[in-house]
């Protein structure tokens, strides 16, 4: 008896818990009002279905979210990965567009790889302002969010280009096992960012410089360069994000593409559990985070809650589980239905300190 | 130094001229005009234009530079950048300026009282473009030339109405909604509503916001599909949520244009294209081509014509067959 209690409370106090808690909550409550809401088929040789585009549609997301996580682990944030993700998506269809055979392979990968690079140099541009110049990532990156998104209509010169490239069009919308290729790529995406933070010791690099920069430069760790470093992976994050949505439409919009994803991202971030004041951070709670902002979306049209409504019913939310999701909130709600017991009250600490 | 300008004026581009900015812009009214000599004086016109955030609206920069030089007015171009403040700042640099006649597409609707007031008093007319303001001053302005978005709604609906006559069972529609809240989005919706009502077989069963871009009208349109088993017609506020559809629709395994009757709003190229390759069934135009209208309008008020107070762009609507005949011609 005493011992089920342990292990309830063990499975309730996991950090990701209370998130998870919310995405099966709205995954239910979409299948009461639509019984066939989770229901998944076999098209075209590949799964189709609701789950199956929340999924797809949660992939650039989930990708920008990875890189915005090691951003805001190092005590940063990057506001430039919505208006990185049109450049790169520019870049990329604008050569397709120009190139006269637009399904070779050697096209679309000569594209990616210039959009890439463009996106990384201008990754490279956010770190240097924060790490080497020092200026706070908010405004660093401020710079580039603003005129990232003029640079992105130069590119496509205010059209739209629309491109018909089998090949890029396989990354935001192509099968490989049955499942799509978008939320694969993510996926590998978030294994070797992992493996690279926990397997390594550059996650507890990262988190360290999170938690005192000055301290751990002290320690011996380079904490310019860690920084430097996690913007570019962030870049190049919001980067493959850009290709994503691009495919998804077969079309680059610089004005459209990647609109306020950075918020998207940082929203998945703090769902996720990682503090923004930097030091601790979750990948797998980014995750977790990133799908329940697509589910949200998706639930919208799905149980087509009005327009004019849908913004309220979004927060009301997203409102609900930051605070469901708060140790602090938790324990004071469960004190006043359950008077003052001794509880696990323990006073959260703004910032993680993490032992350099 | 131009004839016309009076010691008040000197005394205003003096005043002017303590802005270093509006020094080169003095510099190039100067040589425009001493280009109009013999005749008539040319007309200056200050237009500060919304900004380029879509194909529609390089196209109506475009049509307005040209009908300004075919018409043989001096045009000085203003990009706003979506932002307010650039649009009111480049106003004043018209008034400072003295350009004969100003015209604006305003970013927002609201906010333009003191500005406009300021061009009256420097007996400045002003014509609005393509979007309206909200000012209760009616006299602020001249007139306002721009899309009639309840008609092209109206248009819409009819054609579905004319179409769907024969019909003996309930038709299902699905609306993709501009941005929510903004002007187009509103009165296309209220137009299309208003016209679909002349038949109850007509039903709208869902109807949501696609942010009037592809990527937002192709999410929104997966879900309806899931969602609502029959969907019989397909109304986008713009042809953009409509071409991004039709990769749900295709994905979902049904005929675009056939299965789903889609119409939609705007007549952009590749809108235009989808038309004409049988995808799209019909688009009621929302002309961004209003430079002449506007050049005309122009010579009038500087003229001292009386003009009406609301002008609407010349529109058409379009059929697949005429897609086909109109595509070539294009100009956006």
């Amino acid at each position: 008896m005493n011992d089920t209690a342990a292990r309830l409370r063990a499975v309730t106090g996991h950090r990701l818990f209370w998130p998870a808690l919310v995405l099966v909550l709205m995954l239910v409550a979409n299948t009461v009002y639509r019984p066939g809401f989770l229901a998944v088929e076999v098209k075209d040789g590949h799964l189709y279905g609701t789950p199956i585009d929340i999924l797809r549609l949660s992939a650039p997301l989930i990708l920008v979210a990875l890189g915005m996580t090691l951003v805001i682990a190092t005590g940063g944030i990057d506001l430039s990965v919505g208006s990185l993700c049109a450049i790169s998506g520019a870049i990329a269809c604008l050569y397709i567009s120009k190139a006269p055979d637009q399904n070779s392979l050697s096209t679309v990968f000569t594209a990616l790889a210039l959009a890439l690079g463009v996106a990384l140099v201008l990754g490279m541009w956010n770190g240097v302002l924060v790490a080497v110049i020092g200026i706070q990532p908010i405004i660093a990156t401020l710079i580039l969010m603003v005129a990232g998104r003029g640079v992105a209509q130069l590119v496509t010169e205010g059209q739209i280009i629309t491109i018909n490239s089998g090949p890029y069009r396989a990354i935001g919308l192509g099968h490989f096992l049955t499942l799509p290729l978008a939320i694969l790529i993510a996926l590998a995406a978030a294994l070797l960012v992992a493996a690279f933070t926990r397997r390594t010791a550059l996650g507890l690099i990262v988190e360290s410089v999170g938690g005192n920069a000055e301290a751990s430069r002290l320690a011996g760790i380079r904490s310019g360069r860690i920084i430097f470093l996690v913007y570019v992976v962030s870049a190049a994050c919001a980067a493959v994000a850009g290709f994503m949505m691009t495919a998804n439409v077969s079309s680059a919009d610089g004005n459209a593409a990647g609109l306020w994803v950075e918020l998207d991202a940082i929203l998945a971030v703090v769902i996720g559990g990682t503090s923004l004041a930097g030091g601790r951070f979750s990948l797998s709670g980014t995750i977790l985070g990133a799908l329940i902002i697509q589910t949200l979306t998706t639930t919208v049209y799905a149980m087509n809650i009005s327009p004019q409504t849908s913004l309220l019913f979004k927060a009301v939310v997203v409102i609900a589980v930051c605070l469901i999701q708060a140790p602090a909130f938790r324990a004071r709600f469960a004190r006043r239905r359950s008077g003052p017991t001794p509880g696990p009250a323990a006073p959260q600490r703004e910032k993680e300190q993490v032992p350099a | 130094m131009r004839t016309r300008r009076t010691a008040r004026n000197v005394i205003a581009v003096f005043a002017a001229a303590l802005l270093a900015g509006s020094v080169a812009a003095c510099g190039n009214s100067d040589t425009g005009g001493s280009g109009g000599e013999g005749g008539d004086k040319k007309i200056v016109m200050g237009f500060s234009q919304v900004g380029a955030e879509s194909g529609w609206r390089t196209a109506n920069t475009t049509s307005i530079k040209e009908a300004a030089a075919e018409a043989g007015i001096e045009l000085k171009f203003d990009d706003a950048q979506q932002k307010q403040e650039n649009q009111i700042k480049a106003i004043r640099n018209f008034i400072q300026q003295k350009v004969d006649v100003i015209a604006f597409s305003p970013v927002v609707e609201s906010g333009w009282d003191t500005v406009l007031k300021e061009a009256k008093d420097a007996k400045i007319p002003v014509i609005l473009t393509d979007r309206a303001v909200d000012s209760a001053d009616k006299s602020l302005y001249k007139t306002f030339l721009g899309s009639d978005f309840v008609k092209e709604g109206r248009l819409s609906g009819e054609w579905l109405v004319e179409n769907t006559k024969d019909a003996t069972g309930p038709v299902n529609i699905v609306e993709l909604q501009g941005t929510t809240g903004s002007a187009p989005a509103n009165d296309r919706k209220k137009g299309f509503a208003e016209a679909i009502a002349a038949n109850p077989n007509l039903k709208i069963v869902a109807s949501q916001s696609g942010d009037f871009t592809r990527a937002g009208g192709k999410q929104v349109m997966e879900q309806f599909l899931k969602a609502n088993p029959k969907i019989d017609v397909l109304f986008a506020h713009n042809d953009d949520m409509g071409l991004g559809a039709l990769e749900a629709i295709t994905a979902a395994g049904k005929v675009p244009g056939k299965d789903i009757t889609i119409i939609t709003i705007d007549a952009v190229k590749d809108g235009m294209q989808a038309l004409a390759d049988g995808k799209f069934n019909f688009i009621a135009e929302c002309s961004p081509l209003l430079g002449p209208q506007l050049m005309d309008l122009a010579k009038k008020v500087t003229a001292g014509e009386e003009v009406q107070p609301r002008i609407e762009t010349e529109e058409t609507t379009f059929t697949q067959e005429q897609a086909k005949e109109a595509l070539p011609n294009r100009k956006y």
